[in-house]
């Protein structure tokens, strides 16, 4: 064992009380680190999850990102005339031509695409009104890009195509119109057309509102009752990488005109609430352990103040100043590493008491356990970080034992 | 003819005229203007009253102060211009240290404590360096005391590991403060019968700081500090 290492080690066995103190600090902030850590990024991990999951990674929408030009503006752009009270074109909403739109969006690797109507309709049963959601899909397609067939909990989305006057409901809505499989209710849409349809399918996603709102019936069917034959004004797309979501969406945009809207660009907000959430959570660990590096400081600035007399006779033994230095640097880093790997265990024990608890968060409709992220990269922060404060705490000591002059020193004891 | 002008003998340490003095508002002069020889194997006692600059000295000789003036050679070669990393290394491996308070690391036995120069230098293996540090403590009579602490044992025997630690890199000067002043007449006469050995057996330079007559008589040479200077008619 060198010497440098057998004198550190010493030094910190012959404070046991002191040194068990700030080996504590460094536990509860290595623990502590992880444990939070490890539920911010579980949950963060768990809500992008359900984003991603959820909704599309794209969605094309008969929109455009800016105002069309008038022709005359585009035919003549310095024209000296001005045409005033231009009234332009009213189009029928929709994507125009949108078989070509599909077919050049699904000629494109690693994405799967499928067409959308969404309209609001009204819902009438027993009495009961409801302003719902209808989604006009093409069932087979509807599943290659979302995952509402593996949230049926009755029914399925093929039962659409068996019946073309079906429609799949949400567990809320058929709870609160006391609907089930087979029962039939009236759909009106804002222009006045009227449909019978019949239940043939209820899901549950878990998010109460999408459980309330959102229906789905064929598409065909939906631009009847809506009155926008062959027509969609969606287009919903799933990738195999959801994270080159907008890049795809920039590509699509500019291949057909319409707006595409990728899920990262959608979430924008939630996504810089999480950046903040995370720099607050960061924050708040990281200072447990820089309170816990005060703690080695501590320690080590006391030993090295109780040990100045030995700190010079090593020096006039031959011991050279970074040798000193060495030594009390050395026992930040057992008080770190010995720390970091405790508070560690101990992380890893929480972590494990957290994912066994369980609680439904508002807006949903059952119970979930925490989420809680196992990902080796956060136990390297933690020690790491762990670490870094424990030398930074032990260097500044150790500096000043480095300097000592032993003349100065032995004077005072003689 | 020897530099010296002492025949037969070797200069192992010299001064030329060597000054010391502590900066501040009020400079305090601790040595100045020493010049003096001491030889390879010489047992030499530097005596003086209290605050005279012996101890200053003493410190200046074993390359663990710097002085403001003058130069010191060892072994022939001039210290002056050595780094603190170079003046640690010749400490490690050409002067041992013994003081007044035996300054033994409490924590460590009396092996161990012989052990710790040896394990720096990093010369000899663990089992060579634990063997040589046995055979410095029986040769000076601790026999069985070599795994109890400081503290276990009498302050003559304390004395006698410190001198143990001092010989274990094997340095050819041996630098003593006072290393009787806290003893008892029996003790001392012990410190001072090895101290005299290391010179006439190992060929040991040995140079000692004494309050002690009966110390310094038993020494090759006395030399007397008076306010920082040589006194060459200085008496006790």
């Amino acid at each position: 064992m060198p010497v440098q290492l057998a004198i550190a080690l010493t030094h910190l066995l012959s404070r046991k009380r002191q040194t068990l103190v700030s080996l504590t600090g460094i536990v509860l902030g290595v623990a502590f680190f992880l444990a939070v850590s490890s539920l911010m990024r579980g949950s963060e991990g768990d809500f992008i999850k359900r984003l991603i999951d959820n909704s599309p990674h794209i969605t094309v929408s008969d929109e455009y990102r800016q105002a069309q030009r008038q022709p005359a503006s585009e035919r003549w752009p310095t024209g000296a005339v001005e045409l005033r009270r231009v009234k332009p074109l009213t189009e029928v909403r929709g994507i125009r031509g949108h078989p070509r739109a599909l077919a050049y969006i699904e000629s494109l690797p690693g994405l799967r695409a499928a067409p959308v109507l969404v309209g609001s309709v009204v819902l009438t049963f027993a009495g009961r009104i409801e302003g719902v959601t209808l989604n006009g899909i093409v069932p087979d397609k509807m599943k290659q890009v979302s995952t509402i067939e593996d949230k049926m909990i009755e029914g399925s989305l093929e039962q659409l195509a068996a019946n073309p006057n079906g429609i799949v409901i949400g567990a809320g809505l058929a709870r609160k119109f006391g609907l089930a499989m087979g029962s039939v209710v009236n759909a009106a849409s804002p222009g006045g057309e009227v449909r019978t349809l019949k239940v043939v399918g209820i899901f549950r996603t878990g998010n109460a509102n999408y459980d309330d709102m959102q229906t789905f019936a064929l598409l065909k069917r939906a631009q009847g009752l809506l009155d926008r034959p062959n027509r969609i004004n969606r287009i919903v797309i799933q990738l195999s990488d959801p994270y080159a979501a907008r890049e795809v969406a920039s590509i699509i945009e500019r291949g057909i005109g319409y707006k595409a809207v990728s899920w990262l660009e959608a979430s924008e907000d939630l996504m810089s609430v999480l950046l903040v959430r995370n720099l607050i959570m960061y924050s708040v660990v990281s200072a447990i352990l820089v309170v816990a590096a005060f703690g080695i400081y501590n320690t080590v600035s006391t030993i090295v103040m109780e040990k100045i007399h030995d700190i010079a006779i090593l020096k006039s033994m031959g011991f050279h100043a970074r040798d000193i230095r060495l030594i009390f640097l050395t026992e930040g880093v057992i008080l770190g590493l010995i720390g970091s790997l405790i508070g560690l265990a101990l992380g890893l024990g929480l972590m494990a008491l957290l994912a066994r608890v369980e609680l439904k968060p508002p807006g949903a409709t059952e119970l979930v356990f925490l989420p809680i992220y196992w990902g080796y990269e956060q136990y390297l922060l933690a020690a790491g970080f762990a670490m870094a404060s424990a030398i930074g705490a032990a260097w500044l000591p150790a500096r000043k034992a480095g300097r000592v002059q032993p003349v100065a020193i032995l004077r005072g004891m003689g | 003819m020897n530099p010296t002008g002492r025949e037969g003998l070797s200069p192992m340490l010299m001064a030329e005229r060597l000054g010391r003095v502590l900066p501040g508002e009020v400079p305090v002069t601790l040595v100045q203007d020493i010049s003096l020889t001491i030889d390879r194997g010489e047992f030499v006692a530097i005596m003086g009253p209290s605050g005279s600059g012996k101890s200053s000295l003493l410190y200046l000789l074993g390359l663990l102060d710097t002085p403001t003036a003058g130069r010191i050679l060892l072994d022939g070669r001039d210290t002056s211009g050595y780094g603190e990393d170079e003046l640690a290394t010749t400490r490690l491996r050409q002067l041992g240290f013994v003081f007044q308070f035996h300054f033994l690391l409490a924590e460590f036995s009396a092996l161990d404590n012989v052990l710790l120069p040896m394990r720096r230098l990093g010369v000899l293996d663990e089992g060579s360096a634990q063997r040589r540090a046995g055979a410095l403590l029986a040769q000076l009579g601790l026999d069985g005391q070599a795994h109890k602490r400081p503290h276990q044992l009498s302050g003559g025997q304390r004395q006698r590991v410190a001198i143990a630690r001092a010989l274990a890199n094997d340095p050819p000067i041996i630098l003593a403060d006072e290393p009787t002043g806290n003893l008892d007449s029996h003790a001392a006469a012990n410190v001072r019968q090895i101290l005299r050995d290391l010179t006439r057996e190992l060929g040991k330079t040995v140079i000692a700081v004494t309050h002690d007559l009966t110390f310094a008589s038993a020494a090759d040479r006395q030399i007397g500090i008076v306010d920082g200077r040589i006194d060459p008619h200085w008496r006790a």
